[in-house]
């Protein structure tokens, strides 16, 4: 069979089968088995654990992004008062490319959190397989002769060992969408860290890199309207009085 | 015939439902071949429903090995072109 099905199943045939060639006695096979599984368990935990971890974290650096829209909107209102609109078209530049990469890490995050609750369900439903081949191990241990176990075993080993590959495959996908979003986070932080200034006299030696860089990524459009608007909101700059509102 | 919608648990579909699912995941495949993602999207989300319509919810606790694993809902046309090749997930 291919695709998804054929792989998993073709793993789980082979290492079930490989568990029943080893073992002589039916009733140490299904002992072990069931051990495998609740290891198997304690690490879908760890995996969860793991992946809210990082969405908490990826979360912790969106907010740390909206705090540095509004100081970079405000340092572009002190720009204009200061009539420096090159450094005000600057600051609202960075401004909208890091507001563009936010929007994409909420959706990302909404969508981790949609994987998330799918995980616990899956991690409940392993749970309850682990806990019925519990059971059933017991009545097969107690009324059935070697050779009848060897099949009920491996049926039911097969059952729980679907549910184990196919949450295996849901923390894969999840990790992945994380690393993903790691990635996604930093490369943001890293533009913001390279080219917020804390003081607006830095500004004065021109455009590095990254602000090049930033200007190609935002739109010109979308800096160039916001611009004419904060001008008009301080009446095109001259000798309008620093800002009060918003101001450190 | 027991099929799983990965990441969702099992469902028991009836015996006659199971050659409008064969049918769908050929015609699945033959979009992935031609590139046609809303296609395949769209005939996707047909096999996705006709399973969770006509298919009953198999008990956490029942221990059966599925015919037919669908991949996770959410699966990219990318992911899907591995997966729709041949006869498709389900052999003919």
């Amino acid at each position: 069979m291919p695709g998804l099905a054929g792989r998993m199943s073709t793993t789980i045939k082979a290492k079930i089968s490989k568990m029943l060639d080893r073992a002589e006695d039916p009733a140490e096979t299904l002992d072990y088995g069931y051990r495998k599984q609740q290891e198997h368990l304690q690490g879908v935990k760890k995996g969860i654990a793991d992946v809210v971890t990082a969405k908490k974290r990826i979360q912790m650096q969106s907010k740390k992004l909206e705090e540095q829209v509004v100081k970079l909107d405000t340092q572009a209102r002190q720009a204009i008062s200061q009539n420096r609109e090159d450094l005000a078209r600057m600051a609202l530049e960075r401004k909208t490319a890091i507001q563009a990469e936010l929007q994409g890490l909420d959706t990302q995050v909404t969508q981790l959190e949609q994987q998330q609750e799918q995980l616990i369900e899956n991690e409940k439903r392993l749970r309850a397989k682990i806990e019925a081949f519990r059971t059933k191990k017991e009545v097969i241990k107690a009324q059935y002769s070697a050779a009848e176990a060897q099949v009920m075993i491996s049926e039911a080993a097969s059952g729980v060992g679907e549910e184990m590959a196919d949450l295996g495959l849901a923390m894969q996908r999840a990790e992945e969408k994380t690393e993903d979003m790691k990635a996604r986070a930093n490369a943001v932080g890293e533009l913001e860290q390279a080219g917020v200034f804390e003081d607006i006299t830095q500004l004065e030696g021109g455009s590095s890199d990254i602000d090049r860089e930033l200007a190609q990524l935002s739109q010109g459009a979308q800096v160039d309207e916001e611009l004419a608007k904060m001008k008009a909101e301080l009446g095109s700059g001259g000798d309008a009085p620093a800002l009060g509102e918003g101001q450190k | 015939m027991i099929v799983r919608i990965s990441g969702e648990g099992q469902f028991r579909l009836p015996d006659n439902d199971a050659e409008r699912l064969n049918d769908l995941d050929n015609e699945a495949v033959a979009a992935v071949e031609a590139g046609d993602e809303d296609k395949f999207h769209s005939l996707f989300a047909e096999m996705l429903s006709l399973v969770e319509n006509d298919g009953e919810t198999i008990d956490h606790e029942e221990l059966v090995e599925s015919d037919v694993i669908l991949p996770p809902r959410d699966v990219t046309f990318d992911e899907a072109a591995g997966e729709f090749t041949g006869d498709g997930l389900i052999p003919d």
